[in-house]
Order: structure tokens, then C-alpha cells, then sequence
């Protein structure tokens, strides 16, 4: 399991703006994540984590630096080779409701990919999409309805169920439970910790919440203006933090368990 | 003295289910209060139908006492001057009520204009001091400046400026902070509540935020399914929760020194 699966060598990018201007989104990161682990990302608006997610699965060019994933290049790619890349990283976002066709049945989505890289046929894609549903725990019946049938928490699950069919070698989650009412999130979080162990998978987690990045996660990274500032193991980042931003972020949280507490 | 008086007051959309389902309560001057509960449950429309801000396809019975008047029987024009003096409100995001092609400074003189027979000299230097208020420093910059030119945290701190601008007895805030960073958040939670203290005002604040809510309120309304299941002080419903939909409300809120899932 101790492999390296994706490494990040001092990646950067810019942009510019219609008037010229440079905005640094990213600057200079690397980083490494082993097969099987979750790495959280965590920073406010506009820290960059965003991009950075973009720049790894190639949806934006990166400007400089090195993406590898278990040591092949997969940055500047086109085409084909591209597309092979798509296949070994997914990523879910915050709302659902954007990642998926209004008119499109929640069954024909779901297997979509499946399809798409002739993992499977067409005939078989009404039992795989029943399979799909079963393994985030919703009921098969689920297939036939359309998005807004469904709730936020049912319909990111079926996000997820659609990212994993494929099976890719990394998940990106970009806020994947920042939407959610906290009981849906909660459920979100265990059902994400329970695919990987099952399906081995390896996470790279964003979030604004550090409690919730944290819960998920065996190593965070702190960014701020496009770097990563610090990086911390998950479980004693409340101990091990150093830097002043850290610290502000943590201060931030408003706890309900200090006031529970006498 | 209560200036606030929910009496089984019932909201519906559609005529058969309801969207708030037979809520009373009452509110005492200079208190701060919590409507906290998931998506659906009723509590922006509670807010809403307050200040007499429901669409007309809703329906609304029970009775709301605010400062002596029937909110659900006041004529359209005794309500709209009862808003800015004596109630005003914030909302999630303050941006997307105001025009987008008029500069704040525009915007927030017209909203001035309607209730105080001032001079532009007065009323600009009333501006000036509620930005300010607001930590808001670069105050010509902001005056000069489109709703889409300042950050979400600037936008929010001009919508509280110009809510409180009135000195309004009655904050009704709808999620105000909650597409804010956690930083930034935290700052303008803090800001809100000095204000309001200062000058006496009373705050209905409607929250997913359990944290948030424990740290500020006064009371704690807790909403599930359009009910308000519990009701009491901020203290007893965090310490003590008495409902099983209270203490999982807050049994799912993660921390920080909880155990990981990674680990369970």
C-alpha cells in the first residue's frame, strides 16, 4: 500500500485578467499522496485550492512544474492520453445539481463512464446503474428518476456512486459536503470512508471546514494566496499547528462542544 | 417587555402542507434569538412572514404582535414604514439585493433618503460613520464602488451597515454570514452582535450554524418539518437538549477533537 501514487513538483499558475493583470492562483506546490490515503486541502476563497484540483486533473493548463501520477506525466497531455487520465481521476463538487443533466435519468448517468471507456454495454447498463445505487445505499428504484427528483443528499451520492464506477485511481472532493445540512453531511462523510476502505481508494479532500477536512483525512495542507503554508497530520493539527494563519483558521470555528462542556 | 408575539402561526404555499405548522413564541426587547434547523424547515419563511415578506400565492394564519401592530392584517403601506425604523433585515447575500449597475453610495443615499429628511451632506456623513462601524475604512473607495467590485465579507458589512443605518428595534437576519469564509465569518458574527448589543436592538437570527447560534444567542428556537420542537435558552438546548431531533442536530456537527471517521 506504501506507494506513491500522485507527486506534485513545484506546480504553478497564473492568470491574467482582460486589463493585463497577473493573479498568481497557484504558486510553486508540491506534494506527495501514497496509494489509499486522504489528503486534505483547506483554505478560504480564492487560496487557490480550487485551481489546483483543475490543474490536476488537466481541466486547466498548469504554467510550471510537474503533475506525475505513479510516476507518468499527466500534465500538458491531449486527446487520448488525456482522456486515459480522466478515467483514473474523478472529482465530485459541491452541488450536484450542476454535475448532472437536468433531463437526464439518474440510471443513464450514473453509468455513463462505464459505458463511455466500454467497460460495459449498453444492455448491461440498467443492472450495473441498480448495482451502483445499492452500493451508496439508495433503492434501485432511484434509476428511472430525474435530478430534481431527488434530494441534495441522495443526488451526491449518486455523484459519487457515478466517480467511483470507473474505477479511478484518485477522487478529488471539491467541497463535496459544504452544501449539505449537517445530518446529510455527516452520512456523506461515512459513506466516503467506507468506499475507500472497500474500494481502495485514495482521496484528495477540499473544504473550508477544518473540522470536517480533518474528520476524513490523515494530512492536511493549509494554503493561503495560491502556497501551501503548512502541512499538518489530521489527527493532532489542533496541537502541531504553527503558523499564524492555521491558528486564525482554528480560532475561527465556532464550537458547540466548549459551550456542552462545564 | 415582549415586542414580538408569535400566536399558532401557520404558513402554507400550496394550501395543503405547511411550510411552518402552528409556531408561538415571544421575544423580550435587547434579546438575541436563534431559529436553527435543516433546509426545509420552515424557519426563512417564519422570518419572512414577519415583515410581511411572503409571496402572495402564501397563505398565513395565527396572529404576530410586533411593537402592538398585527403583522398578518397591516396594510401594505403602514408595514413598509414600519421597515428600515423600526424592523430591517439582512439577507444571505447582500449583493444580490442590490442593483447591480448603481454604486453603493447610490444606493445606500436612496435607501436614506426614503425615511430622513436630511441634508446630502448629513446623510453622507451618516454613511460614512456606519461604514465605519462596520470596520469598513476605505469608505470613499466603497461609496464609489459596484456591488460586484467589493468581496462577499465587504458586500455583507455594507448590508449590515445599511440595515442598521435607521437604528431599527428589530434585526431580522436570514443566514447573513453563511456564504462568508470562516474567517471572515467569524469577524462579522462578532461585529453584528456588538452593534446590535450597543444599541439595544433585538436580533432574530436564522441559522444552519449550530456553533454560531451557541455562541450568540440569547434563546434558541430549534424548527423541524415547519414545528418548533424546542425553545428555551441557548444554555439549556445546547446543554440539555430535550427533543432526540436536537441532540442529532448536534451529535452530526463535526469538531475538532472529535474522533476521526477515518478511525471509527
Amino acid at each position: 500500500m506504501n506507494q506513491e501514487l500522485l507527486k506534485l513538483d513545484q506546480v504553478s499558475k497564473t492568470f491574467r485578467n482582460d486589463k493585463g493583470h497577473a493573479i498568481q492562483a497557484v504558486k510553486e506546490v508540491s506534494f506527495r499522496v501514497m496509494r489509499g490515503h486522504s489528503i486534505g486541502i483547506v483554505g478560504e476563497s480564492g487560496c487557490g485550492k480550487s485551481t489546483l484540483a483543475r490543474l490536476i486533473t488537466g481541466l486547466t493548463p498548469l504554467d510550471a512544474g510537474e503533475i506525475l501520477l505513479e510516476g507518468n506525466r499527466i500534465c500538458g497531455l491531449s486527446g487520448k492520453a488525456q482522456r486515459q487520465v480522466y478515467r483514473q481521476i474523478q472529482m465530485v463538487f459541491q452541488d450536484p445539481y450542476s454535475a448532472i443533466s437536468p433531463r437526464m435519468p439518474v440510471g443513464t448517468f450514473l453509468t455513463e463512464g462505464l459505458v463511455h471507456f466500454g467497460m460495459i454495454s449498453r444492455k448491461e447498463a440498467g443492472k450495473e446503474a441498480e448495482r451502483l445505487l445499492q452500493m451508496v445505499d439508495l433503492e434501485p428504484q432511484l434509476s428511472q428518476r430525474l435530478p430534481h427528483q431527488l434530494s441534495g443528499g441522495q443526488l451526491q451520492r449518486v455523484v459519487i456512486a457515478r466517480a467511483i464506477s470507473i474505477h479511478p485511481k484518485l477522487v478529488i472532493l471539491d467541497e463535496a459536503t459544504s452544501a449539505l445540512d449537517v445530518s446529510v453531511q455527516e452520512q456523506i462523510l461515512e459513506l466516503l470512508v467506507r468506499l475507500q476502505k472497500e474500494y481502495a481508494l485514495t482521496y484528495l479532500f477540499i473544504g473550508h471546514d477544518l473540522a470536517v477536512v480533518r474528520s476524513i483525512t490523515e494530512e492536511i495542507l493549509v494554503m493561503k494566496n495560491g502556497a501551501i503554508v503548512e502541512k499538518l497530520p489530521a489527527k493532532t493539527l489542533v496541537r502541531d499547528a504553527r503558523e499564524d494563519y492555521t491558528k486564525q483558521l482554528l480560532s475561527a470555528v465556532f464550537s458547540v462542544r466548549e459551550f456542552q462542556e462545564p | 417587555m415582549a415586542i414580538l408575539e408569535l400566536e399558532h402561526v401557520s404558513v402554507s404555499y400550496d394550501g395543503q402542507r405547511h411550510a411552518v405548522d402552528d409556531v408561538s413564541f415571544s421575544v423580550e426587547e435587547g434579546e438575541i434569538i436563534s431559529l436553527v434547523g435543516e433546509s426545509g424547515s420552515g424557519k426563512s419563511t417564519l422570518l419572512h412572514c414577519m415583515q410581511g415578506l411572503l409571496p402572495k400565492s402564501a397563505a398565513a394564519r395565527g396572529k404576530i404582535t410586533l411593537f402592538g401592530e398585527n403583522m398578518l392584517e397591516l396594510s401594505e403601506d403602514r408595514r413598509r414604514r414600519m421597515r428600515g425604523e423600526q424592523v430591517a433585515m439582512i439577507f444571505q447575500d447582500t449583493g444580490r439585493y442590490m442593483n447591480p449597475i448603481a454604486r453603493v453610495g447610490k444606493q445606500f443615499t436612496g435607501y436614506l433618503k426614503l425615511h430622513l429628511d436630511k441634508s446630502r451632506e448629513e446623510l453622507l456623513e451618516l454613511e460614512r460613520q456606519m461604514l465605519e462601524k462596520v470596520h469598513l475604512y476605505d469608505v470613499d473607495r466603497v461609496l464609489h464602488s459596484y456591488p460586484f467590485e467589493l468581496s462577499g465579507g465587504m458586500r455583507q458589512r455594507v448590508g449590515i451597515a445599511i440595515a442598521l443605518s435607521l437604528h431599527p428595534r428589530l434585526l431580522l437576519a436570514d443566514e447573513p454570514t453563511s456564504a462568508l469564509d470562516v474567517t471572515v465569518q467569524a469577524q462579522v458574527v462578532k461585529e453584528l452582535v456588538q452593534l446590535c448589543r450597543e444599541e439595544c436592538a433585538t436580533i432574530i437570527l436564522v441559522t444552519h450554524n449550530m456553533g454560531v447560534a451557541a455562541h450568540i444567542s440569547d434563546k434558541i428556537g430549534v424548527m423541524q418539518n415547519g414545528k418548533l420542537v424546542e425553545w428555551g435558552s441557548a444554555r439549556d438546548v445546547i446543554r440539555h437538549p430535550q427533543e432526540a431531533y436536537t441532540k442529532s442536530l448536534l451529535s452530526a456537527i463535526v469538531e475538532l477533537d472529535d474522533e476521526q471517521f477515518l478511525c471509527r
